[in-house]
């Protein structure tokens, strides 16, 4: 057991140091320069001024000696200073991060909460107007732009009934917990709608697989009743896939959703993570970078212990 | 009885009107939105609209331009002029002709902890903006002064190694507070992350205005409270937040949810959103358009061959119909441009040459130039090279991309083929007009400032090339030495009657060259609510927030 676990750290952290460097080279590779991207909105800036800048800020040096330069001081623990909001990297990240996951904590269980019991539904009776039912949801969801639903949620509870905030994290001069949950529950109905669609998918094909199966038969032959069979056995198989994907999107938890925190004005990863892209913030940007990948390389080997936990055949192997 | 009666009426007739009153509506604070948040909030690192526009609640400089466009002091009590005795001609070290300025700040200056403005902030900013390694971002203004001369607590003398028109301006001579920022610049190439602008921002001590920041919650909002201080008139809200939200739509929900009050032309909606918004919700709000400096053209590339004929260029600008383009997209409140000056401005001229929808002159002058039209109405050289045109601008910006969509339209009519290949902003100023590889045309906008010198966008020296690392923004590679010659007679001369005969004959040559197809000045949109007075859009870049004390509200309901 710790073998394999030591064997799979040791490749994620391979990963994230090509990773890294692919990120770091790839940023390098864009063309222009935030200096000078800067330097067009100010009329009073100059050419000295820009050479000058892109000095100061180490842009004008090599990009292979500014990775290493970064990589030595990231291995001894200092991430750096991030340009674009002017504070240490950690600092920066911190409350963007707790936005991202709490808004995507909620929404994700929200969506399962939704998801799971209508998947296992639809697939319990496959074929029958609740399936249609609940399958012209699911794709109506998917189908959705999150940009579009966030927009009509505004519109009905923010500026028709007004019960709740339009945008941010927090009413300023409050920001107690019942006031940062009403800032939440737009974006979370939204993007739980969004995933809503999607898992309930998932989790209805890998039942209907499930209940296909011959051991489902034999487990009815046995005797167990329906209930037991369903929750016992087909659900518990069928969460395996799910779980799978469920895994794959651990890193999204913490990389944020761009266009739902620019609808809702939410500052999250997303957005932190699109403006020091393309500011050539390379500092925080890697530090979000590596800790989404780090993060999804962490469900991976989650889903692996999960798997063993689910099936059987798989912890005995 | 009947007067008991009486009297309780009146007491509930009181109590009544009491509360219908907007009572405490003077206490409420007023919520803007703005598009962007700051990056920082160091005055003089970076260069940043977000931040100008706070900091212009809480921060005054020693001079700036106003509503009307005009030179004026703020923290100084007197513009010194050479006329006025302010300025003195002197001779630098080096047998150089210089300039010796001096300004005195407001007595009644203090900075928001108590502490007086004084000289010696004006030195301690100087030393900061000239060195090289803090990070300043405009620093043309430090490297030009050689020496400052602290003449008492309150005047200073700023010896200049330049005589140059606009010497008296110093607008981005923002002073910092010596008493707390020393510390920071101790080791000058730390000031950028040291400063107590950035790790101790709501500090009091770092503001001088009407106002102060009092809290930052970054990404989301700045809190300002009124500055103790402050020396000026009283300011009308008892606090001013300013919330960032970045898409048009949620802006617009906000406002129509009460998030916030009012929303900042500076950088707040555009023009269609505002004039969508405006058709919908006109009663509670005053939607106010001012034109401003950001000047959307076509430019040109020069060094090809069939552009570099002029009646070519002068031909595309006849054969587009601007004032329909424009009517049509921004509903008569944007105009169409025919200069790079801003009518706005002092030193526009009226009578510069002005193109107006004329296909028959634009078919003339392209018959002219060496391109009939063929049977086929295509115009062709005498090679048989048909006349087929590159026009680029950025993705995904809505009004440029119109505008493309009609110049294609008018100039295929004329027989021209114009093919259009957009980019992400990032690609298309990061490298393509950076680096001058346009083909033909790019359709974008300069910023600029009042009585704004074209040295990096006109003269022959300011064409990016690999030589020169690609500074310089003459992106068409415009080279006419008659311009050059104007642009530095214009610098130099200090006579206001003989610079507007200069400026009006760059705008001749400019109007005659047309090495940019000028196209409109962009409105800033500025949604007031209408019980919000006195909120006077600039048009330049000194945000309405530096007159924040005459703001004022009528009629505010609760």
């Amino acid at each position: 057991m710790i073998r394999p676990l030591l064997l799979r750290l040791a490749q994620a952290a391979l990963v994230l140091l090509v990773m890294s460097f692919l990120v770091y080279g790839l940023m390098g590779l864009m063309p222009g320069d935030p200096i000078q991207l800067m330097a067009a909105g100010s009329p009073t800036m100059t050419a000295e001024d820009v050479a000058r800048l892109k000095a100061v800020y180490g842009i004008d040096r090599p990009l292979v000696d500014r990775y290493w330069h970064w990589l030595a001081g990231a291995l001894g623990g200092d991430l750096g200073f991030s340009r674009l909001s002017a504070q240490p990297v950690a600092e920066a990240l911190g409350p963007p991060l707790r936005n991202t996951v709490a808004l995507m904590t909620c929404s994700l269980c929200l969506a399962l909460l939704l998801a799971l019991p209508a998947g296992v539904a639809a697939a319990l009776k496959a074929g029958r107007p609740l399936d249609y039912a609940l399958n012209l949801t699911a794709f109506a969801a998917i189908s959705l732009p999150v940009f579009w639903l966030g927009l009509v949620l505004i519109m009905i509870f923010a500026v028709g009934l007004a019960w709740l905030p339009a945008s941010g994290v927090e009413t300023v001069g409050d920001g107690g917990g019942g006031d940062r949950l009403r800032h939440l529950a737009l974006p979370v109905a939204a993007l739980a709608l969004a995933g809503f669609g999607h898992y309930m998918r998932y989790m209805r094909s890998a039942m209907i697989n499930a209940l296909s199966q011959d051991w489902i038969r034999t487990a009815r032959a046995k005797g167990l009743s329906w209930p037991q069979v369903v929750l016992g056995h087909a659900l518990r198989n069928a969460m395996i896939p799910v779980v799978t994907i469920l895994a794959l999107d651990l890193g999204t938890l913490f990389s944020g959703v761009l266009v739902t925190e620019t609808v809702f004005a939410y500052p999250g990863m997303g957005k932190l993570i699109y403006d020091a892209v393309m500011g050539n913030d390379y500092n925080l940007a890697l530090a979000a970078l590596m800790l989404a990948t780090a993060l999804t390389l962490a469900g991976s080997m989650l889903a692996d212990l999960l798997y063993r936990l689910l099936d059987p055949r798989i912890r005995h192997a | 009885m009947v007067n008991m009666r009486a009297a309780l009426a009146w007491i509930f007739l009181l109590l009544t009107l009491r509360l219908a009153a907007p009572a405490g509506a003077e206490t409420m604070p007023l919520t803007i939105g703005i598009s962007q948040f700051p990056a920082n909030f160091n005055p003089l690192i970076n260069s940043m609209l977000a931040k100008n526009y706070i900091l212009g609640f809480a921060l005054r400089p020693l001079t700036v331009y106003d509503k009307d466009w005009q030179l004026a002091c703020m923290l100084c009590t007197r513009l010194p002029t050479l006329e006025n005795g302010g300025a003195v001609r002197e001779t630098l070290p080096d047998g150089k002709p210089g300039l010796a300025i001096t300004y005195s700040i407001h007595p009644e200056a203090r900075w928001g902890d108590g502490v007086p403005v004084t000289a010696k902030d004006a030195l301690f900013t100087w030393e900061v903006g000239k060195h090289p390694e803090t990070g300043v971002s405009s620093g043309e203004l430090f490297r030009r002064i050689v020496r400052i001369e602290v003449r008492d607590d309150k005047t200073f003398t700023l010896h200049f190694d330049r005589l140059t028109f606009d010497y008296n301006a110093i607008n981005d001579f923002q002073l910092l507070p010596a008493h707390l920022e020393a510390a920071a610049f101790a080791k000058p190439a730390e000031y950028r992350t040291r400063s107590l602008y950035e790790t101790d921002t709501t500090n009091p001590g770092l503001y001088v205005g009407p106002y102060r920041i009092a809290q930052v919650v970054r990404g989301q909002y700045v809190v300002l409270e009124p500055n103790a201080a402050w020396y000026g008139a009283k300011p009308a809200f008892p606090r001013i937040v300013v919330k960032a939200i970045e898409a048009s739509p949620a802006i617009e929900a906000n406002l129509l949810s009460g998030g916030i009050d009012m929303v900042a032309g500076e950088l707040g909606m555009t023009v269609d959103a505002a004039l969508a918004f405006e058709k919908k919700h006109r009663p509670e709000w005053v939607v106010t358009y001012k034109p401003g400096l950001v000047h959307d053209h076509i430019t040109v590339n020069m060094d090809n061959p069939a552009l570099a004929d002029r009646r070519l260029r002068q031909a595309l600008l006849y054969g587009l119909d601007r004032q329909t383009m424009v009517q049509q997209l921004f509903q008569g409140h944007q105009a169409v441009s025919n200069s790079l000056v801003n009518p706005l401005d002092w030193c526009y001229d009226p009578k510069v040459r002005s193109y107006p929808y004329d296909p028959a002159e634009a078919a003339r002058l392209l018959d002219a130039a060496g391109w009939p039209a063929g049977p086929d109405g295509k115009r062709r050289d005498a090679g048989g090279r048909q006349l087929s045109l590159e026009l680029m601008t950025t993705a995904g910006m809505r009004n440029r991309e119109v505008m493309e969509l009609v110049a294609q339209q008018a100039w295929k009519r004329l027989g021209i083929e114009v093919t259009l290949r957009n980019q992400p902003a990032r690609t298309f100023f990061g490298d393509t007009v950076l680096k001058h590889a346009f083909p033909d045309l790019a359709l974008f906008a300069w910023v600029s400032s009042p009585e704004n010198v074209p040295r990096s966008m006109l003269r022959s020296d300011m064409v990016p090339t690999a030589a020169n690392n690609w500074s310089g923004e003459n992106a068409g590679g415009y080279r006419n030495p008659a311009m050059d010659r104007l642009i530095d007679a214009i610098e130099v001369e200090l006579d206001r009657d003989k610079r507007r005969a200069l400026w009006s004959q760059l705008q001749a040559l400019y109007a005659e060259d047309l090495p940019e197809l000028p196209l409109t000045f962009r409105s800033d949109p500025f949604i007031l609510p209408v019980w919000l007075k006195g909120v006077e859009p600039t048009g330049h870049q000194y945000p309405t927030t530096l007159w924040v004390e005459n703001w004022r509200v009528e009629g505010r309901p609760r």
